[in-house]
């Protein structure tokens, strides 16, 4: 039987001025499903995973998150879904005038995901262990590492158990051995909550271990999609080059 | 990118096609966004969740920031003012006048205008600069998908902030001229604290502190939201928040003497 359907996207353009990023994306995700995208620096991975929760708004296409019409749906609905889908951000995007506490608490408390205040901080401590930094509950972003702020950024990530996790470059900036947890880390949510989850990464060893299917974007279009085997050894050696 | 934002603000008839943001690219596009940018900010004003956390710790911060500069810029105007009109007063033997005089400038004109002049430079630029680094750091965007409308938390409070903190501000500003008059009175004769006190009062009128205390509303207003608006606006990459924060300070001091001469065209109506 074929899996549910969470994300769908169909025939996306965007632009900026005369630069066309996007230029017909068509991708579907399942429930359960790790899919990694592949490509090239400046191709539009970041532009498609942010057109996915409409941060950016796209000329022209479809996109269906958990059976709505995000490009049609109204600010309420588009807070819904935005709540069940997690999104990393390339850069961490943690609040530079809170705590890691407050960084964590604040999804928390604003979509009111549990009802004691109490249960919250447990929330936060739980999901900072998960990541291997409880240490840094109380310090500041600016106090952080770049390293241990991505990890910060995926603990609040997870934090809302979401649906859907958009990961945009996971383990960028990271040493083999915590890229690897961080890896690990993406496989156990996804086996624990059996979520869905979209992976932009260049790091090869994490979409080895991380996905389930591959899709390669050049250009602004998917060209190649397959499982890291089948497409770590194509025949075609511009698709093998990706993959060393 | 401009293009985007205006219809993220949900005034989605507004739509300036790329072609003409080209060839057109200037002060009536800018205008424009700015009023929907305004119209936005408003309707949230009125909208829950009201963010009186926010608020509270941007009024302080924005309060605290601009305290020692307003209040010593204000003690001094008092001190400068009244050694050079002293002399021109004594000519005509009016020097009684004088503290009536000083202060009637403080409070009508010379207070609001200065404290908004330094908020400018100070809360528009900080504002801008931290709203745009949000913005390039994705912050903004984060708070987006966190369920979290940053209109209402990030901008609603800072244009509240400093719509409260200018005209306490300025009311310091007032306060301490009124201080630095007095001491410099005080060199030419000596003068006690109420005598000088009920001479600065005595024409000081009903008219003369509304709409000088209106106005600094106003002042405060436009200094918070044009911040937001530079800010929130602003490009991609870190240059931006530099830029941002540069064109806050202008438009924000402009915005100031156009919105003076308004007020006193208005008041001289009535
Ligand atoms: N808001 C924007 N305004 C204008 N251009 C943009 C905007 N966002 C992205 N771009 C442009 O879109 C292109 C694709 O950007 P994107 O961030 O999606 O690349 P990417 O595939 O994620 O690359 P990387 O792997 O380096 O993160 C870039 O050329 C970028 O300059
Ligand atoms: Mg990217």
């Amino acid at each position: 039987m074929q899996k549910e359907e969470v994300i769908v996207v169909k025939q996306l353009y965007k632009s900026f001025g005369d630069k066309h990023i996007l230029r017909g994306i068509d991708l579907t995700l399942h429930k359960g499903e790790n899919l990694g995208i592949v490509g090239k620096s400046g191709t539009g991975k970041s532009v498609l995973a942010k057109c996915i929760v409409r941060l950016i708004e796209p000329d022209k296409g479809e996109i269906n998150v958990l059976g709505t019409d995000v490009l049609a749906c109204d600010d309420a609905e588009l807070t819904g879904i935005r709540k069940k889908v997690g999104y990393l951000f390339q850069g961490g995007a943690l609040y530079d005038s809170m705590s890691v506490r407050e960084n964590l608490l604040f999804p928390v408390r604003r979509t009111q995901f549990v009802d004691k205040e109490q249960d919250s901080e447990e929330l936060v401590e739980n999901s900072l262990r998960s990541v291997g930094l409880l240490d840094a509950i109380d310090k500041m972003p600016g106090e952080l590492s770049g390293g241990m702020k991505k990890r910060i950024a995926l603990a609040r990530a997870l934090i809302l158990k979401p649906e859907i996790i958009l990961y945009d470059e996971p383990t960028t900036g990271l040493d083999a051995v915590t890229s690897g947890e961080i890896s690990e880390l993406i496989i156990k949510v996804k086996e624990e909550y059996g979520t869905a989850s979209i992976i932009i990464t260049h790091d090869m060893k994490c979409a080895k271990i991380a996905t389930d299917n591959i899709q390669i974007m050049k250009e602004g279009v998917f060209v190649v999609e397959g499982t890291y085997d089948e497409l770590s050894a194509s025949t075609d050696k511009e698709i093998r080059d990706y993959f060393i | 990118m401009k293009k985007h934002i205006l219809s993220r603000l949900s005034l989605k008839s507004i739509h300036v096609s790329e072609e003409i943001r080209h060839s057109y690219n200037g002060i009536f596009i800018d205008l424009g966004e700015l009023v929907v940018f305004t119209i936005n900010v408003i309707k949230q004003l009125f909208r829950p969740p009201y963010e009186y956390k926010e608020l509270i710790k941007q009024g302080f911060i924005l309060g605290n920031k601009s305290f020692g500069l307003v209040s010593v810029t204000g003690f001094i105007m008092g001190l400068v003012l009244t050694m050079q009109m002293n002399p021109v007063l004594a000519d005509f033997g009016a020097q009684s006048l004088l503290p009536s005089a000083i202060s009637v400038a403080m409070v009508r004109e010379l207070g609001p205008v200065i404290t908004g002049l330094i908020c400018a430079g100070k809360m528009s630029s900080g504002i801008g600069a931290e709203i745009a680094a949000m913005r390039v750091t994705e912050q903004i965007d984060a708070m987006e998908v966190s369920g979290t409308n940053p209109l209402g938390f990030v901008v609603t409070t800072r244009v509240m902030a400093a719509m409260i903190t200018v005209p306490v501000l300025v009311i310091f500003a007032d306060a301490f001229s009124l201080f630095g008059a007095f001491l410099a009175v005080n060199i030419f004769e000596d003068t006690s604290f109420t005598l000088f006190m009920d001479r600065s009062f005595s024409m000081l009128g009903f008219r003369d502190l509304m709409p000088a205390t209106i106005k600094t509303v106003f002042f405060g207003f436009f200094i918070g939201l044009i911040g937001c608006y530079k800010g929130y606006n602003a490009g991609i990459g870190t240059e931006s928040v530099g830029k941002a924060a540069n064109s806050a300070v202008v438009s924000a001091s402009l915005t100031i003497f156009v919105i003076d001469l308004v007020f006193v065209l208005i008041t001289n109506l009535l």
